[in-house]
């Protein structure tokens, strides 16, 4: 099983921490990743407020790099999931659109078949692992951890970009990874909501309010951690959580974890290595609720 | 079919009970919709249950509640594509809304809110004998924003007006791009400023729950980014919205791939200093955790060929 991996900016980036949990996971379930050096940011739907063929020609070029290297791409990010997605489907619904991205492309010497597959890790793990063999690889149940999920807007929304269709076992995959991970999933309101980044330089009084509404309605049912695939949502909920709870006038302390973390933490990796000392917000409490390897 | 409607009761008239559940446990058939079932529970079981509809047809924009957590027309929604495993539906009224009764949601806010933009023409200069003549081509791009039934479903489901009561929202703003786009409309560069001022489209954060929930595809948010690139082609970029988007373009065009350390910089303005001073705290407490992006800035290789795609693709527009 063998990936072209798209890392994202955030990754080496407000997360460092990010990569190389990604990183050793996938080493450990027999993910083999060539990265994706010299492919360009996704606009994560910023660039594309201001030119959205712009957008698409930077991903469109992107993708005919992975089609050059006869591999579907992996991201580790909802925004670059969902950007990529939605510049996947523009280009697959028009052809006259891509080929004139084409011409554009053509300057280096790279076509765009329209044939690539960008996946997530989150559905590479449900769809392409399979939850019964992720499940052989658990070694370190997390039992008795209430985790509730956060997807971030982009790989859940709009749904007829993201295949929902074709696949409907997307609509609750970050669920299910956190039920074979031996952990108990926390519903509440906020988990497909927005986490407010995308407005924290433009009305922080908003995006904050976001960040307050989502993790004290979690930590109200009960939620240990929260766990999401998206390093953005993770900036907002962790850094931006003292702010928050300073908004509210209380404490909230609810750790935030990264898709590849929590899954490394079942499989009784190194906590160092997925860097859970780089947070915000202190996961040691949570930790010492795992009986995870020195 | 069996089916269990879940349905949220308020009255407000009523001291003994706030907003509460209610279960109905009914018989529909096949091809009912939500409304169908509603319908039937009001006429055959409860006749106190308060909601609103008119056409039967999604055309009227009358019946817009959550279904499952997200709002839909009832009247397009086939029961038996959101029935649960166990049967149950839970219906709701709109959310962002002040509720009147049950179902029924008061609408005099998103009016308000649509009135604000001034959701009439506003042509310049003579006025023709006769009409005022558009070509053809020049409309096409309003025809799936004049799709809009003002039924207020991107309203309910909106995560900016969750938080913000005086965002203007998704409805009205895609009724803005409506005006702003038609050629017979003089006043595009007051509306960008009108509606670039705080609670406008700066506000949006782009969440699309608006584009997902609405039932005819007017795609509201993307009218709004379509507001925001004519607001930065019309010069309207003194503001951290437009900055904010003017400087990750400049910073992806620079090195392949965004600098998270200049993109607040840039967007704030260097000599920012209330805003940037703002930001210490929490830059602080992310270098003492080791969780900073590098202070030398890599470009990706080959990022010479990402600034051409940038001139190449910039200059056509």
């Amino acid at each position: 099983m063998k990936y072209a991996f798209f890392p994202g900016c955030v990754s080496r980036g407000g997360c460092p921490e990010l990569y190389p949990a990604a990183v050793s996971v996938c080493e450990r379930l027999g993910i083999e990743l060539e990265v994706m050096e010299g492919a360009a940011c996704t606009g994560a739907g910023v660039l594309q407020e201001k030119n959205q063929r712009l957008g698409d020609t930077l991903n469109a070029r992107t993708f005919a790099m992975a089609e050059a290297m006869g591999l579907p791409i992996m991201t580790i990010c909802s925004t670059c999931q969902g950007t990529m997605s939605q510049a996947h489907k523009r280009l697959a619904d028009d052809c006259a659109y891509m080929a004139e991205i084409n011409q554009v492309l053509a300057e280096e010497g790279l076509e765009y078949k329209g044939e690539v597959v960008v996946k997530h890790l989150l559905w590479i793990l449900v769809e392409d692992i399979g939850l019964d063999n992720l499940r052989s690889y658990i070694t370190t149940p997390l039992a008795g951890l209430k985790v509730a999920p956060f997807y971030g807007c982009y790989i859940i929304r709009p749904t007829g970009a993201l295949g929902f269709e074709e696949h409907p076992e997307r609509e609750d995959s970050l669920e299910k990874i956190i039920e074979i991970l031996g952990a108990e999933v926390v519903q509440y309101a906020g988990k497909t909501r927005c986490c407010g980044f995308p407005i924290l330089t433009i009305n922080e009084r908003n995006s904050v309010a976001m960040v307050a509404n989502h993790t004290l309605d979690a930590k109200g049912l009960g939620a240990d951690a929260m766990v999401t695939p998206c390093p953005l949502c993770h900036l907002n909920l962790d850094g931006f959580q003292p702010k928050a709870a300073a908004q509210r006038r209380t404490t909230i302390d609810l750790p935030i974890l990264h898709l590849p973390q929590v899954v490394g933490l079942a499989m009784g990796m190194d906590p160092k290595v997925m860097g859970l000392n780089r947070h915000i917000m202190s996961t040691k409490k949570l930790l010492s609720r795992v009986a995870v390897e020195a | 079919m069996e089916v269990s409607l879940n349905v949220k009761r308020f009255d407000p008239e009523s001291n003994a009970q706030g907003p509460h559940f209610q279960e109905y446990n009914l018989d529909v058939e096949e091809y009912f919709t939500v409304l169908d079932a509603l319908i039937k529970v009001r006429e055959e079981m409860d006749g106190s249950l308060a909601l609103r509809c008119s056409c039967r047809a999604s055309i009227c924009g009358s019946c817009s509640m959550r279904v499952n957590g997200h709002a839909k027309l009832v009247c397009k929604t086939k029961v038996r594509d959101v029935v649960n495993h166990d049967h149950r539906v839970t219906v709701e009224p709109m959310n962002n809304l002040p509720v009147v009764k049950d179902l029924v949601t008061d609408m005099e806010p998103f009016w308000d809110k649509v009135r604000a933009i001034q959701p009439w023409l506003q042509p310049y200069g003579t006025v023709p004998e006769k009409e005022y003549i558009a070509p053809n081509e020049t409309m096409l791009h309003l025809a799936g924003v004049m799709s809009c039934i003002m039924c207020g479903a991107c309203v309910s489901d909106c995560t900016a007006l969750e938080v913000d009561k005086n965002f203007i929202g998704p409805a009205a703003l895609a009724k803005a791009y409506r005006f702003v786009g038609d050629p017979r409309d003089d006043a595009g560069i007051d509306r960008l400023r009108m509606y670039g001022q705080s609670g406008g489209i700066w506000d949006c954060t782009r969440c699309m729950e608006c584009v997902q929930v609405c039932p005819k595809g007017v795609a509201p948010m993307e009218r709004i980014m379509g507001l925001r690139d004519k607001a930065i082609e019309a010069g309207l970029s003194n503001n951290n919205g437009a900055r904010h988007t003017e400087a990750f373009s400049e910073l992806v065009k620079h090195s392949g791939r965004l600098d998270e350390l200049r993109l607040p910089i840039k967007t704030f303005g260097i000599f920012n200093f209330p805003a940037l001073i703002g930001l210490l705290p929490v830059g602080l407490r992310a270098l003492r955790k080791g969780k900073m992006p590098p202070i030398i800035h890599k470009s990706i290789p080959g990022v010479e060929r990402v600034r051409r795609i940038f001139e190449k693709v910039e200059s056509k527009k």
